[in-house]
């Protein structure tokens, strides 16, 4: 299980933005997780399972943090007129903005520098976005589960959502697809 | 005719809950003819699967937790 304590630190740190809470949830998770680890004869299993209970640590830790008076709603992180410069008067795609065609992108799984250029990314979005970003597509929570924790609407879930990927892939555009680093 | 702004919003709508019928049409046509849209849909589904790829993240439900 020790094999898994880095890619559970990276998942932790990347969602609270914070080492110390991460090594917490972390610690916790494996120990939990420790009571029955003997159960599972395949790996794969094992690690589904770990990170299953690293998920709900998480959950916690989100689901306490949005009590705290600091919290900041995602909705008001972005504007959609940060996208302007993206489209034109009429809303089509500029043609040096136009979505281009990323090859294989899969391939860059294999490539411990595009996971560096990936974290940076997710890292570079505003912290409430990010959050509701990934307990969407790395918590695999449905939207009215993530509604009901951060007590949004349907419709600013889906607007913050629609506003991370976008900053996402305009981020992975540019220092990863278009920047030549895959090939080097 | 839809432009491809609000395509962008619903094909990451598209990701999250189904489309009602009328939305879902507009946004396969514009997709017919725009290809620029069919490369941010692509985009789209690639960083879900990069946001899944490490943590094995799948649809089985996982073992009962361990009393906490």
């Amino acid at each position: 299980m020790a094999g898994f304590q880095r890619e559970m630190l990276r998942f932790a740190v990347l969602q609270l933005r914070d080492q110390a809470s991460a090594e917490d949830a972390v610690q916790e998770a494996m120990l939990a997780a420790l009571q029955g680890a003997d159960r599972f004869a395949e790996r794969a299993k094992l690690k589904t399972w770990v990170f299953s209970i690293l998920r709900n640590k998480i959950v916690d830790i989100i689901r306490r943090r949005v009590r705290e008076p600091s919290y900041q709603a995602p909705e008001t992180e972005i504007d959609d007129a940060d996208f302007d410069p993206l489209f034109s008067a009429n809303g089509h795609w500029h043609s040096d903005s136009r979505p281009a065609d990323w090859g294989d992108p899969e391939k860059s799984f294999e490539n411990q520098r595009f996971w560096a250029i990936f974290d940076g990314c997710l890292n570079r979005l505003p912290a409430a976005t990010a959050r509701v970003f990934m307990m969407r597509e790395m918590l695999g929570l449905e939207t009215d589960e993530i509604c009901t924790e951060l007590a949004m609407s349907s419709n600013n879930c889906w607007v913050v959502l629609h506003r991370a990927r976008m900053g996402l892939r305009m981020c992975l555009d540019q220092q990863w697809f278009n920047a030549g680093e895959q090939t080097r | 005719m839809m432009n491809c702004r609000k395509p962008s919003k619903l094909m990451s709508e598209e990701m999250d809950h189904d489309l009602s019928g009328g939305r879902r049409w507009s946004l396969r046509l514009h997709l017919l003819i725009c290809l620029g849209c069919r490369n941010y849909r692509r985009q789209l589904s690639f960083l879900r699967q990069a946001c899944r790829h490490e943590v094995a993240v799948d649809d089985t439900p996982p073992p009962a937790p361990p009393p906490n």
